[in-house]
């Protein structure tokens, strides 16, 4: 293989690790924009889309695409349940307070994994078979393809929801000022609610879809998350198109420094980019810095 | 339609309404009128349920609405156009109109509702022309246009309007003010909170005046416009106060 396929090989699957970052990415942004604080449980949202579906496709031996929205479901309903159970009733509504608790839950939701699949990685099948498909001499495989397509699909359904509907209309609404939402008769917390369930079934999806390439295991989140925690600081946080561009780049410069340079430093490639941001432009890629008017 | 009694309102330690009560009948203009600080955002803030009293009630047609919350007042049909016109930046024009109804979607057809919208953009032409353009690109003027615009698609019986004059350019007070007056006529019964007491005292049947949480006066708005103490203390002292500031 010439260096032309090569770089071409890498980035092919930079944008396809990229497109995970990139649904993480969205999940965090979408409860930060309603809430404004940092979910750490999208680490399990993650985890549990893969273990979910290993549980109901190879324990339970559901059809592929009947365990795929079981999963996926099951995801949005945990989500919702957190909002429902612990971040409403919180007595402090005070972003620090709210950040903990979900640090908390992502441990605990970790430890309940662990005592309920063990510690070993489990297999799940590709979507479609195994078979190299060959693009101008890179080889990729079906599950590639998955990823992008399903992505892809994501972001045209985020898109239409928040542009279209009149509940993302009123989502975008409430995240750009609580009070005004509220005086228009939202609902916020229906707001949050719905936020926490679409971040969850997001982050389930961007599990399960990876999984038959990497296996899936009761920590795969936490990797995968921190990545996509990255990719929305480089895009500019809060905003889902630098949630998009932010983890296509920060996959392909990672393939490109693995391949080209060691595959050791793989995940300190990741971080020095996040770090060089932070340095340079706070706001990210496609930030407004501080969008709240005075 | 609108009774409070004796309520007390508080922000944090600050006890902000004392004992107040009032009333408002339908289809009845009322200003609220009061130096800065006296409790009249508070006031308007207490009735839609943003900051709730601690004591005393407020009925709404008959109904106690002092303990609920904003969604469900805005659903009895009492809307609030808070001060700073707090609209929504980064949406459209239209997107804000939208959201102004955003309980009626439910329970009313689109054409009810697109009858309102183009109810709202006859009244201001200029969000017609601007339907598209994101709310926080609008000057002062068209924003609190679009503000008023956004509550009127709630097609509220009570309309709470929070300083809609401040900071405008007169001849927009002017047409802000004559957009109050006719939605008077077409039946929506008005709360008007003023710093402009002269512009408010003009178009209101009655007034009551806000003096640290209090009320110390109220009557008939005719009556209270020639009142000396008024003059003295709101239209005079005002008037002077704007002269030597330019």
């Amino acid at each position: 293989m010439g260096i032309y396929e090569q770089i071409l090989q890498f980035v092919l699957t930079g944008l396809t690790i990229g497109a995970i970052y990139a649904l993480v990415a969205l999940g965090f942004n979408i409860i930060h924009n309603a809430t404004g604080i940092v979910n750490f449980v999208q680490c399990e949202f993650v985890t549990l889309g893969g273990m979910m579906m290993y549980t109901y496709y190879s324990l339970l031996g559901i059809p592929l695409i009947l365990s795929f929205f079981l999963s996926m479901a099951t995801i949005i309903l945990l989500g919702a349940l957190i909002e429902r159970g612990p971040i409403r009733a919180a007595r402090s509504k005070a972003i620090i307070v709210l950040v903990f608790i979900t640090i908390g839950l992502s441990s605990t939701i970790r430890g309940t994994a662990l005592l309920a699949w063990g510690p070993d990685n489990v297999p799940l099948p590709s979507f479609s078979g195994e078979n190299v498909i060959r693009i101008l001499g890179a080889a990729i495989l079906p599950q590639h393809l998955w990823i992008f397509g399903i992505t892809v699909g994501v972001v045209i359904f985020l898109q239409y929801f928040f542009h279209r509907t009149l509940i993302g209309k009123a989502m975008r609404a409430t995240a750009v000022n609580r009070k005004a939402a509220s005086l228009m008769g939202i609902s916020v917390n229906r707001m949050v609610l719905l936020s926490f369930a679409m971040s969850g079934g997001i982050g389930a999806v961007g599990g399960m879809i990876i999984a038959p390439i990497t296996t899936s295991s009761y920590d795969t989140g936490i990797m995968l998350a921190l990545k996509g925690f990255s990719a929305a600081i480089l895009g500019g946080y809060g905003n889902n198109a630098g949630a998009v561009a932010g983890g296509l780049i920060l996959g392909v410069l990672e393939s490109l420094g693995a391949g080209l340079i060691s595959s050791k430093f793989k995940n300190a490639f990741a971080f020095l980019i996040l770090l060089l941001v932070l340095f340079f432009k706070p706001t990210g890629l496609l930030g407004y810095g501080e969008s709240e008017r005075v | 339609m609108l009774n409070i009694d004796l309520i007390n309102t508080y922000y944090g330690q600050i006890h902000a309404l004392k004992d107040l009560s009032l009333h408002i009948e339908k289809e009845e203009i009322v200003a609220l009128i009061g130096s800065n600080g006296a409790g009249k955002s508070t006031l308007l803030n207490t009735v839609s349920g943003v900051t709730p009293p601690r004591t005393g009630s407020i009925r709404f047609n008959k109904t106690e609405i002092s303990r609920r919350s904003p969604e469900k007042i805005v659903a009895q049909g009492i809307v609030h156009v808070p001060e700073g016109r707090q609209l929504f930046g980064p949406l459209t024009v239209f997107e804000n109109l939208e959201l102004g109804a955003f309980l009626r979607f439910s329970r009313e057809s689109r054409k009810d509702i697109e009858k309102d919208l183009r109810y709202v953009m006859e009244l201001f032409p200029i969000l017609k022309e601007r339907r598209e353009q994101k709310a926080g690109t609008l000057s002062g003027g068209e924003q609190q246009m679009l503000s008023i615009g956004r509550a009127i698609m709630g097609r509220p019986q009570l309309m709470l309007l929070d300083e809609p004059s401040l900071g405008l350019a007169p001849l927009v007070v002017i047409e802000i003010f004559n957009v109050i007056r006719k939605l008077q006529e077409d039946r929506t019964t008005i709360l008007l909170v003023e710093q402009n007491a002269r512009a408010a005292l003009r178009i209101a049947d009655r007034a009551y005046v806000l003096e640290t949480g209090r009320i110390t006066m109220e009557g008939n708005a005719k009556v209270l416009i020639e009142d000396e103490g008024v003059k003295k203390a709101y239209l005079g002292n005002d008037y002077r106060e704007k002269r030597r500031r330019l």
